[in-house]
């Protein structure tokens, strides 16, 4: 089932060139290379990870990585503490709940203050599409991005690419429908620059007020009708959709939805044979995803996405401290 | 009072002009050997700037600006909406500035009830406006529209309808799709133009759009115009000069209302401004504090400093060959001063002497560390300008 995907280090170049960036803010601003550099660095994780023994590096051991979330998350703020930890950093994790920003405290002067704690790392998820970017031109550290807004999500971008390229072999010329709540995703954002720079073909289909015009701009085919999309696809990514938006405001309601737009047996036979499912979770089961899919292992990747998940992480944290560390030709 | 040595804006030859009592008494020959007279130094005598409506009384911005009045919002906290505020306002910056302040047409800028606006145009208010919003209903509108025509005062109308901008920080677009932003369709100007337009109809009051900036509100303005409607607009340099894509980066300083537009509609203004449609160029001042602005893009304040910036960037209209320079003084202050009907606005015998003396070729920068303004959050920050006023004179002084 999985494809060896190693030996390519011909796609990036040696050394630092390979990913050249302090931070990584998004998906947009980097080069196919550096995409490559990063899935190919995760996927030797993967390895690491699976080992039945020990799972422990001590490459990132002394530093500091603050994870600063502003907006509830649960597999993304787990998922960046296991990679760090397994990593052998030290990681603490600031919520929004705790933080100073209930009592009126600035992004920036949050930002300052964490600065001031001298990490090694900072990880942030916060509401406000930019957020990150704000904070990562006030702080010395490399910046994570694990969400902002409805602008990007590049790590879940990096670990459904490294998931489809382990279980199709490559991603160039693949045909990857992407369905559900496009608008208000930050994920469907950093998927369509990353599959596209890699050499994808993206559809996205949803309900045409979740579905914006202008994406066609980036080079992607928009629908409204679920079976066109999926005619001939060989990747299917399914979006939660959430629920306050089912009330009538963008959907009627989450029978209706499902009625346009869930994914059932009979639509996935319009998909190419052996077509990969896909959905970041948390899943609706029922509405957009039915369970004969979403639990059939030889059809879903769901689980294996977030197994890649802390793949990618930590090849994330490890790129962006190399230069701390000093690293051989990275300093 | 004589200024001597100046060039004019119609290139006229006119060696003087004197000023008595705050008042131009005559416009012509040299004037020999007198003690009160001023070498202009062959700089550029204009009117000064009247700049119609903006959102700060900010002296010293207005004073680098060559701005000599303002017709101020009544967005102010608290709203102008009674006429002791009002009265307040009109008094602030006397003598060497005059502010003119817009009566708020609902109480608290709501939408919903009647503001005082015959008592708040006894205490000096020279016009009324809906403020950063328009009102929603229909029937309050057309009710303050009647009122103001009653009163023979023009309506400053914001045009976006906030039924499509709702929670939207940036035009629909590209852009606004890259940086994932909450956007509305730029159509939600051309549904508030419109809608507004019917009702000032109706009710045949002069109704001024302060800033129109897409191609379909314009060519309602235009057609309106031919139609012989009561109707004037405006515009300010940021959607003269700048596109959608200043937003890029999640730049703060480009949040306005309304929000930067797309290159085609942006192209179709500068058209606008020299065919006639548009009226006035206005700064729309609005100087916002630094936290106000070093914010997640949504959740920053919009608007800009624009006083210090508005002459500047307008004269680039000169430059570029779409207007003369003599018509930028009417969009200037000309037809600022016939909207709101006050006794200044251009350089003739009897109107007041508030004029302004202009190097249009001196080079300078954008920069907060220059602009004496209360906040310099402009969007043109490091950009070269050239033009700068050189001398001020407010009521037949030399105040600058």
């Amino acid at each position: 089932m999985t494809k060896d995907i190693t030996s390519r280090n011909d796609r990036f170049p040696e050394g630092s060139a390979a990913f050249q960036h302090k931070h990584l803010l998004g998906i947009s601003g980097l080069q196919p290379w550096e995409i490559h550099y990063i899935l190919d660095q995760a996927d030797q994780w993967v390895t690491l990870n699976r080992s039945p023994a020990t799972k422990h590096d001590n490459s990132l051991s002394g530093l500091t990585i603050i994870n600063a979330f502003f907006e509830n998350s649960t597999r993304t703020l787990l998922s960046f503490e296991i990679a760090g930890k397994r990593l052998g950093a030290d990681v603490v994790n600031m919520h929004a709940a705790q933080s100073s920003l209930k009592k009126g405290e600035t992004l920036i002067d949050t930002a300052v203050t964490l600065n001031a704690m001298h990490a090694d790392a900072i990880v942030i998820r916060h509401g406000s599409s930019g957020a990150v970017q704000l904070i990562s031109d006030k702080v010395d550290c490399p910046v994570l991005n694990a969400g902002d807004g409805t602008n990007e999500h590049p790590t879940q971008a990096l670990l459904d690419a490294l998931t489809i390229m382990r279980r199709k072999g490559n991603i160039e010329g693949q045909i990857v429908t992407i369905c559900g709540d496009i608008l208000h995703s930050r994920v469907a954002r950093s998927n369509i620059y990353c599959l596209k720079l890699l050499g994808a073909e993206v559809r996205v289909v949803g309900p045409p007020a979740l579905v914006p015009k202008t994406l066609e701009s980036f080079g992607v085919q928009r629908f409204t009708n679920f079976e066109k999309a999926l005619d001939g696809c060989d990747v299917i990514m399914m979006l939660r959709l959430q629920n306050e938006r089912m009330q009538g405001d963008y959907i009627p309601s989450p029978r209706e939805y499902n009625f346009l737009y869930g994914l059932n047996e009979e639509r996935l036979a319009i998909a190419a044979d052996n077509a990969l499912v896909m959905h970041p979770g948390p899943m609706n089961r029922g509405v957009e995803i039915e369970s004969s899919i979403a639990d059939n292992l030889e059809i879903s990747a769901i689980t294996e996405q977030v197994e890649m998940g802390v793949a990618v992480r930590m090849a994330c944290l490890d790129i962006v401290t190399r230069k701390t560390r000093a690293v051989e030709g990275w300093a | 009072m004589h200024i001597q040595n100046f060039k004019t804006l119609s290139g006229d030859n006119i060696d003087s002009i004197s000023c008595e009592n705050g008042i131009i008494t005559s416009i012509g020959q040299k004037i020999d050997n007198d003690a009160q007279s001023f070498d202009a130094k062959g700089l550029l005598l204009a009117p000064g700037i009247i700049d119609l409506g903006v959102f700060s009384t900010d002296k010293p911005a207005f004073k680098f600006g060559g701005i000599t009045r303002a017709i101020l919002m009544p967005d102010q906290k608290p709203v102008h909406d009674d006429p002791a505020t009002i009265k307040y306002a009109a008094s602030k910056g006397k003598p060497d500035f005059w502010v003119h302040p817009l009566a708020a047409a609902t109480k608290n800028l709501e939408g919903t009830h009647l503001a005082e606006i015959a008592l708040m145009k006894d205490a000096g208010a020279v016009g009324v406006a809906t403020g950063h919003d328009n009102i929603i209903a229909s029937e309050t509108m057309l009710r303050v529209m009647e009122y103001c025509a009653a009163l023979d005062m023009p309506l400053f109308v914001h045009s976006e309808d906030i039924g499509l901008t709702r929670n939207s920080v940036a035009t629909e677009g590209e852009t606004a799709t890259i940086l994932g932003l909450s956007n509305a369709p730029a159509l939600s100007e051309v549904m508030s133009i419109s809608s507004d337009m019917y009702l000032a109809e109706e009710a045949d009051v002069h109704i001024h759009y302060r800033q129109v900036t897409t191609a379909r509100g314009l060519d309602l303005i235009r057609e309106a115009k031919a139609r012989g409607l009561k109707v004037t607009c405006g515009i300010t340099p940021a959607h003269l000069f700048l596109s959608e894509t200043a937003i890029h980066g999640f730049r703060t300083f480009a949040r306005l209302s309304p929000p930067l537009r797309s290159e085609e509609d942006r192209l179709a203004c500068i058209a606008a401004v020299a065919d006639g449609t548009i009226d006035v160029i206005a700064s729309g001042h609005d100087p916002r504090a630094a936290e106000e602005k070093r914010l997640p893009f949504s959740e920053a304040t919009p608007g800009m400093a624009g006083a210090e910036t508005l002459l500047a960037l307008s004269l680039n209209l000169v430059r570029d060959g779409h207007i003369t320079i003599k018509r930028l003084f009417d969009l200037l202050a000309y037809n600022p001063a016939k909207i709101i009907g006050i006794n200044a606005g251009s350089i003739e015998v009897d109107k007041e002497a508030d004029l302004i003396l202009i190097d249009t070729d001196a080079p300078w920068q954008v920069d907060d560390m220059i602009m004496p303004g209360k906040a310099a959050n402009t969007p043109f920050d490091g950009l070269p300008v050239q033009g700068r006023v050189r001398h001020i004179m407010k009521g037949g002084k030399i105040i600058y």
